[in-house]
């Protein structure tokens, strides 16, 4: 007998269908083929619903005059503009709202998630019954409440609380005095700018002196002060180049000042909490996952506690924390779409709601508020993706 | 000669030295804790007045809540519209029945020691949704037929929550695999069916099913209301069930793969009989999270004109005859759902904690 005999024959090649390259072939084409198939049968099946329901095709409607009323603007506005305009006016609100959300969800997240491993039992059991309460409460439930319940029943503009006859809370929102700018208020912005650079430079020199020689500057104590006081420095210099604009009662209602409206309020107030309450369980793990040998090496090395927190812990807790903090902030921010129950003009409210009543063009305007709901995240997790290349843990 | 030992002292254990330890331990500390002590028992007792104490709990009608405190009685003359909207009263055992199932299938999933609690489970996730087709809606075996629109309250509430996840659960299975695949093409469109839905708002699909998919379909055919917006939240929460299915796949280690290859399984039985029995188990807290979330979120459905819970509570706070009851509406259902998400949440810290192997890849 030969050794040849051993290897396989032709007879057991594999059958084209056990082949996987072709298996692969054959599957990916047939799932192609399905989606390009359903996405026709749609596609046509919209076309012609929408010429026996006489709805006009196209992106032309944004040109159109939009004839409608918006309570609140970040830019010039009326009813004589186009739809066009109307997106812009309902995405600044979105991010408006967003922007501020995040701030206060932030501060006030870090602030339950370390109190709720403060030593000090009664703080920790509030910032738990906080977070418990909160989060287990449908977003919209509070928005609801805070709206309905708390902001539409504050007194009328003529019976307002009156904080200091500067602040004034009433059902028509919190009217709050405003500062003019004089002609002078160029040269304390100049001072601030000048007070910031100040301060760089003398923490680049500060870390320069502290490797060299290994001592210490209060960096950061100087240049606070250097971004406080040169400002108010110039402030006084040049006479005080500021008018307060404060709110009047004239009529039924207050002019003069700004105002938060209770919509914006109620959605503001809700979103932060609510996504507070996630964020403090972030915080909390995030400093929970910083082994606890890190502070012991660090004290074994003589650092002073407040260098242990500032050098040691935060960085690392900074590493679990960010992640998942990020797509909170998302998450807030596809969650102020919410808006729309309350009559908030957002994104969804003007564009999706309204627009799309006038038009009637369903399928633009869905798509144009999705396409817009997609970039904010795909931008943001790109960030992400590039914040974690730069904090990843530098191994070898 | 030895001496006895000493006690340790007195202000460092008992009461006492629980207080000192753990409410006056430095200066502000002892701060802190007075001032969240008087916050604490300055709002505590107005809220006690309010929620009991000065509150109508019985009565006939809107005239006698006249005290300061609540109106419970609001609640209870209304608790029936609240749980089953329009739904005849007559046909309300049918809904009943399907609640009494509910707890069967699931009160025991709490039990530890419950015998065969895995198969009271199981029935949950498939009998259970098939006697409620049958039964819900009727129309079948002479049962007297409930137009959805009529649906309403809690029960529409747990209806789109619960058809939402288990129509959700097989297409996020086949999605997680298929963000797994070697297959570019296939990999390639899961990943962006996952992600496309996962970065858009729920309100903006409840808005798209709403709108959109009347014009989608073909001349004729037409969904009624309650069925496009389960669409849409299926279409919606199976992307997030993607991503929990996609971490517990992920959980298994490589050799189990390898070994199931080495044993000359198949792709379909290595995952039906090796991987995904594993995975599954090990994502149920992660299912039943998505779960809270998205029974918190069928709320938004009041949106789009359908009475859920909030919904129906929200058009009967506006009544006239009821002198301003809008908070007491607010708590009752803030109460519903702090019941059922922080029972949940219980029960998947409690799994998650059991379920950890220690070796998450």
């Amino acid at each position: 007998m030969n050794k040849n005999d051993m290897t396989p024959s032709h007879g057991a090649r594999p059958k084209p269908w056990n082949n996987p390259k072709v298996r692969t072939f054959v599957f990916q084409t047939l799932a192609l083929a399905t989606v390009f198939w359903f996405g026709w049968t749609l596609f046509s099946n919209t076309l012609s619903n929408m010429e026996s329901r006489g709805i006009s095709t196209g992106f032309g409607f944004l040109d159109q005059t939009s004839g409608f009323g918006i309570i609140m603007s970040l830019i010039p506005y009326d009813s004589t503009m186009t739809y066009g305009r109307t997106f812009f006016v309902g995405l600044l609100n979105t991010l408006l709202v967003s922007a501020m959300g995040v701030v206060a969800a932030t501060i006030i997240g870090f602030a339950v998630g370390v109190a709720r491993l403060s030593n000090n039992w009664l703080i920790a059991k509030l910032a738990l019954f906080y977070i418990e309460i909160i989060r287990n409460i449908p977003l919209l439930l509070q928005i609801f409440f805070w709206y309905f319940a708390v902001l539409q029943t504050l007194p009328s503009p003529r019976q307002s609380i009156d904080v200091a006859d500067m602040f004034f809370l009433s059902n028509r929102g919190l009217y709050f005095p405003t500062a003019d700018a004089e002609p002078g208020f160029g040269w304390v912005m100049a001072a601030l700018v000048a007070g910031i650079a100040a301060a760089v430079f003398v923490h680049r020199w500060a870390k320069q002196r502290q490797l060299r020689t290994g001592q210490l500057f209060p960096a950061l104590r100087v240049g606070t002060l250097l971004i406080l006081v040169l400002p108010l420095l110039m402030f006084v210099l040049v006479g005080r180049p500021l008018v307060w604009e404060m709110p009047s009662l004239t009529g039924f209602n207050f002019t003069g000042g700004a105002s938060i409206m209770p919509e914006l309020a109620a959605l503001w107030i809700a979103l932060s909490l609510y996504t507070a309450s996630f964020i403090a369980e972030i915080v909390r793990s995030g400093i929970l996952a910083v082994d606890n040998g890190q502070t012991e090496a660090a004290s074994a090395l003589g650092l002073k506690s407040s260098f242990t927190l500032r050098l040691v812990v935060i960085p690392q807790a900074m590493r679990v924390i960010i992640p998942p903090l990020t797509s909170q902030y998302l998450n807030l921010t596809k969650n102020s779409s919410l808006a729309t129950a309350i009559a908030y003009p957002d994104l969804v409210s003007v564009f999706m709601g309204t627009t799309l009543n006038q038009t009637g063009q369903a399928v633009e305007v869905v798509a144009i508020t999705m396409a817009v709901y997609l970039t904010i995240s795909l931008i943001i997790s790109g960030l992400m993706n590039i914040y974690n290349r730069a904090v990843a843990l530098q191994e070898r | 000669m030895s001496l006895p030992s000493e006690l340790p002292p007195r202000q460092d254990i008992g009461v006492i030295g629980w207080v000192r330890k753990n409410l006056f331990s430095t200066w502000y500390n002892i701060v802190l804790t007075l001032v969240a002590a008087y916050l604490v028992i300055t709002s505590a007792g107005p809220l006690l007045n309010w929620v009991v104490l000065e509150a109508t709990f019985t009565g006939e009608s809107a005239a006698d809540c006249s005290g300061e405190g609540a109106c419970w009685l609001f609640i209870g003359q209304r608790l029936n519209f609240f749980i089953y909207g329009f739904y005849p009263d007559e046909l309300q055992w049918r809904v009943d029945i399907m609640f009494g199932l509910l707890a069967v299938a699931f009160v025991p999933q709490f039990i530890e020691r419950f015998p065969r609690r895995k198969w009271f489970g199981i029935f949950g996730l498939t009998g259970l949704p098939l006697i409620g087709y049958i039964l819900i809606p009727g129309g079948w075996f002479g049962l007297e037929e409930v137009q959805s629109s009529l649906w309403g309250g809690l029960m529409l509430t747990l209806i789109l929550a619960y058809v939402g996840i288990l129509a959700a659960l097989p297409i996020g299975i086949v999605l997680a695999l298929g963000r797994r695949s070697d297959m570019p093409i296939i990999r390639g469109m899961c990943v962006v069916f996952i992600e496309v839905w996962r970065a858009v708002p729920l309100i903006t699909v409840l808005f798209m099913a709403s709108v959109m998919l009347p014009l989608f379909l073909p001349d004729g055919v037409n969904f009624e209301k309650l069925m496009r917006a389960l669409i849409g939240i299926t279409l919606w929460q199976s992307a997030y069930m993607a991503e929990v299915v996609r971490g517990g796949l992920q959980a298994i280690p490589k050799g189990q793969y390898e070994a199931a290859s080495a044993l000359g399984l198949g792709y379909w039985r290595k995952t039906g009989l090796v991987v995904l029995p594993q995975a599954l188990t090990l994502v149920i807290p992660g299912i039943v999270n998505t779960f809270i979330s998205l029974f918190k979120d069928t709320t938004l459905v009041l949106i789009i004109g359908l009475f859920d819970i909030l919904g129906a509570v929200q058009s009967t706070i506006t009544d006239p005859a009821w002198r301003n009851v809008t908070t007491e509406g607010y708590v009752f259902v803030a109460f519903c759902f702090w019941v059922f998400c922080f029972g949940m949440s219980r029960y998947s810290q409690n799994l998650e904690r059991k379920l950890d192997t220690g070796h998450k890849s």
